[in-house]
């Protein structure tokens, strides 16, 4: 299809079509920017805020804002770093990572983005350290939502594409977390094969495949190789690499 | 009896665990006994519980900043029994072993290079300012760069086989996830003739310790106890696997060719009061008599003989220096850590020549089990890891006995052997007290000095109180 408009990110001039993102536009010209709630197939939710940039001086989020013909869109910015910094900083603080004994470590799109930003300290805010149970109730699958940062990628990948609505969040504010259609896990119909179960849906090591735990060696893992960017990552990126 | 005094020794360690020393006097200052407290490990069994099976061989590795690859394969082992595996491909058992090797042999390099060749070499009563690493950087600076790159090469492997040089992730139950490339063999096959070499002059730097300073060596706590570890089914040294074999202070064997996975009914563990560690002792001879030693001099006590050559006549040269008997002194624990890093490298040389390091099959299943124990020999002694996982495959029991629980009576002996030689009939504290203790524990290189191992020093907080709790004498040691 051919493109209709242009604007720029950080000084690169990017073509668009009318009702596309920011987001988009850029995947398909090849810039990335740094997203963890979004993901190739599943509709934009806009709840992480990692991909936030600035649209004409506003601070808007790329996966939903639409495109606007000459705007100009600030992204890889000191100021943006910050807010981005702050962001993963906070989701960090929100649950319980212990990247040395998780299993996601070295494929974990949360850790990765910290690398990317190069949170390596300890940080200001307080660890809330929540008790959540891991339920493990499922032959196959385990839910371990210490880790969750609420993207609700396994929510619309159940409901959208599963057609299963095995996730949902429950709870509101600092008490929200992604509960299961049921008691536990074992009473759902989720079966390994769903798209939700798919390793490139959880972003962190929430949703576990038993029994494959540190099946990949050190070194051998999706960011020990490349840092992550558009195109690296389980389904990562959006349109052509 | 009455007590009259008690003096504190407090090693301000935090990070692994917290030790201090009470000496207690009874109503003539003479030397009651002598207790090493610690505060270790505490809660970790509670944290294991919940946790999935598989993420257990990696959590452990954070109970020890020194030996995390020895928790790492000892609960790879018990996860093995867990999915069924009794014995693993070739390619995965070599790898683990090399993986141990490179673990013992750093570990054994840092502890004598480190922490007590500054004793060995300077003599207990030196300087506090000399006797460190960097005393031994200035004196003797060919051998502590000695000590740095075996310490080096041992990381190395452990890196090669782990993936990492700390907290790696390699061993998996049922197998590995990673063979040895021929860019890491090759790596490590640069360095070997000469790690062979210097692990030679270590051994003969030792050995001539205890040669030379024979009465001292003799005297300094040297006490009658039993000895366990696991060997190999022909008595050979085994440090990764085997059976169960403890001898009585004459050599008699209590037991042997025990499965290690019945340890449970040939061991158990005492609870008292004014420790967090457990004090196991052999059950068929009782709480009292059944302690006994873990750890490298235990080992070159029980082994019949040890399967690399360089190694074996050290150890026979080791036996012959106690007329055959088993070797009851604690200075010779140093000579016994050398020659297993003598031992440690040998292996390394022949697993880094053999193909099967470069095979492909490295993972087995078998039909889930309930209850899994592994047993291995680590840097200090033999290490215990029991669980069970339930059909969610999460872990709802965890028992660990480390190698330093299984020398607790040992080291208390140890102290209140020091303790009565060099304190009774005294009414303070005297000049070079603080060190012949910390000697003495420094021999069973005990976890609780994990942090100082960092700084190679060791520091102390010595109390003197009366009866009614009065501080009498008060000195601090900071060891730098
Ligand atoms: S989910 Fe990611 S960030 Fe969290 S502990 Fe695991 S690897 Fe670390
Ligand atoms: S469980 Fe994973 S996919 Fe689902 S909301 Fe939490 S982080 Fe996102
Ligand atoms: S990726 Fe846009 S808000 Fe999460």
């Amino acid at each position: 299809m051919s493109k209709q408009f242009k604007f720029e990110i950080d000084g690169i001039e990017i073509e668009a079509r009318h009702g596309q993102s920011i987001m988009q536009a850029a995947d398909d010209a090849g810039v990335y920017i740094p997203r963890l709630c979004d993901v190739e197939g599943l509709e934009p939710q806009g709840s992480c805020r990692v991909c936030v940039v600035k649209q004409n001086g506003r601070v808007v989020s790329a996966c939903t804002q639409p495109a606007i013909e000459g705007s100009k869109v600030e992204n890889e910015t000191e100021e943006i770093l910050g807010y981005r910094r702050d962001l993963v900083r906070m989701l960090y603080h929100e649950g319980n990572h212990l990247c040395p004994i998780c299993e996601a470590s070295g494929r974990c799109e949360l850790q990765a983005m910290g690398y990317r930003l190069g949170i390596t300290q300890a940080t200001k805010y307080p660890y809330l350290q929540p008790v959540r149970p891991v339920d493990a109730s499922h032959p196959d699958i385990v839910l371990d939502t210490n880790r969750c940062i609420l993207c609700g990628r396994c929510i619309r990948a159940s409901r959208d594409i599963d057609k299963k609505h095995v996730f949902e969040y429950v709870g509101r504010g600092i008490h929200k977390r992604v509960g299961v259609n049921g008691n536990k896990l074992a009473d759902t119909n989720v079966e390994l094969k769903d798209r939700a179960i798919d390793l490139a849906t959880c972003p962190v090591g929430c949703i576990i495949q038993k029994g494959r735990g540190f099946f990949a060696p050190i070194g051998e893992r999706q960011f020990d190789k490349k840092p992550i960017t558009l195109g690296v990552g389980p389904g990562k990126g959006r349109g052509k690499p | 009896m009455a007590r009259t005094r008690i003096i504190e020794i407090d090693p301000l360690t935090r990070v692994e665990g917290h030790g201090k020393v009470t000496i207690h006097l009874d109503d003539h200052n003479n030397v009651d006994e002598a207790r090493l407290h610690i505060v270790e490990f505490r809660g970790f069994e509670r944290f294991i519980l919940g946790r999935l099976y598989w993420e257990v061989p990696v959590i452990v590795q954070r109970l020890c900043g020194i030996c995390p690859v020895s928790h790492h394969l000892a609960a790879s082992k018990a996860m093995d029994s867990i999915v069924g595996v009794d014995c693993l491909t070739p390619t995965a058992e070599k790898m683990r072993r090399l993986m141990h090797y490179g673990q013992i042999m750093q570990s054994n390099v840092l502890h004598f290079f480190h922490l007590s060749s500054p004793d060995l070499l300077f003599g207990f009563e030196s300087e506090v300012e000399k006797r460190n690493i960097f005393g031994i950087i200035e004196a003797y600076p060919e051998l502590a760069v000695k000590g740095i790159k075996m310490r080096k090469f041992g990381q190395e492997v452990i890196r090669a086989t782990a993936g990492k040089k700390i907290h790696g992730t390699s061993a998996i139950p049922g197998g590995v996830n990673k063979n040895l490339s021929l860019a890491e063999r090759d790596h490590l096959l640069q360095d070997i003739e000469q790690m062979i070499e210097w692990a030679q002059e270590a051994v003969a730097i030792a050995e001539g310790y205890c040669v030379d300073h024979l009465s001292l060596v003799q005297q300094f706590a040297t006490f009658n106890s039993s000895h366990m570890s696991l060997v190999r089914e022909d008595g050979a040294m085994d440090l990764y696997h085997g059976v169960l074999r403890a001898i009585d202070a004459s050599g008699n064997v209590i037991f042997d060719q025990v499965d290690y996975r019945d340890f449970n009914d040939y061991l158990m563990e005492e609870v008292r009061s004014w420790s967090y560690m457990k004090f196991p002792f052999i059950k068929r001879r009782g709480n009292l008599d059944g302690w006994y030693r873990v750890g490298p001099l235990s080992r070159m006590n029980t082994a019949g003989f040890i399967d690399t050559p360089l190694a074996d006549d050290a150890h026979q040269a080791f036996r012959a220096f106690a007329g055959g008997r088993p070797n009851q002194m604690s200075l010779a624990y140093h000579w016994a850590r050398m020659i297993e890093v003598l031992h440690c490298v040998e292996k390394i040389r022949q697993l880094l020549h053999d193909p099967d390091l470069q095979g492909s099959d490295l993972l087995l299943r078998g039909e889930r089990r309930e209850e899994g124990i592994g047993v291995l020999e680590a840097p200090r002694g033999t290490l215990f890891h029991h669980y069970r996982v339930d059909n969610n495959d999460q872990v709802t029991f965890c028992n660990l006995i480390v190698a330093t629980t299984n020398n607790n009576e040992a080291m208390n002996r140890a102290i209140t052997q020091v303790a009565k030689a060099h304190l009774s009939s005294q009414k303070t504290i005297p000049e070079g007290m603080l060190n012949k203790i910390e000697v003495a524990v420094r021999a069973y290189d005990p976890c609780l000095s994990c942090a100082t191992h960092a700084l190679g020093r060791m520091p102390l907080d010595v109390a003197l109180y009366d009866a009614a709790g009065n501080l009498l004498e008060h000195r601090v040691k900071d060891g730098r």
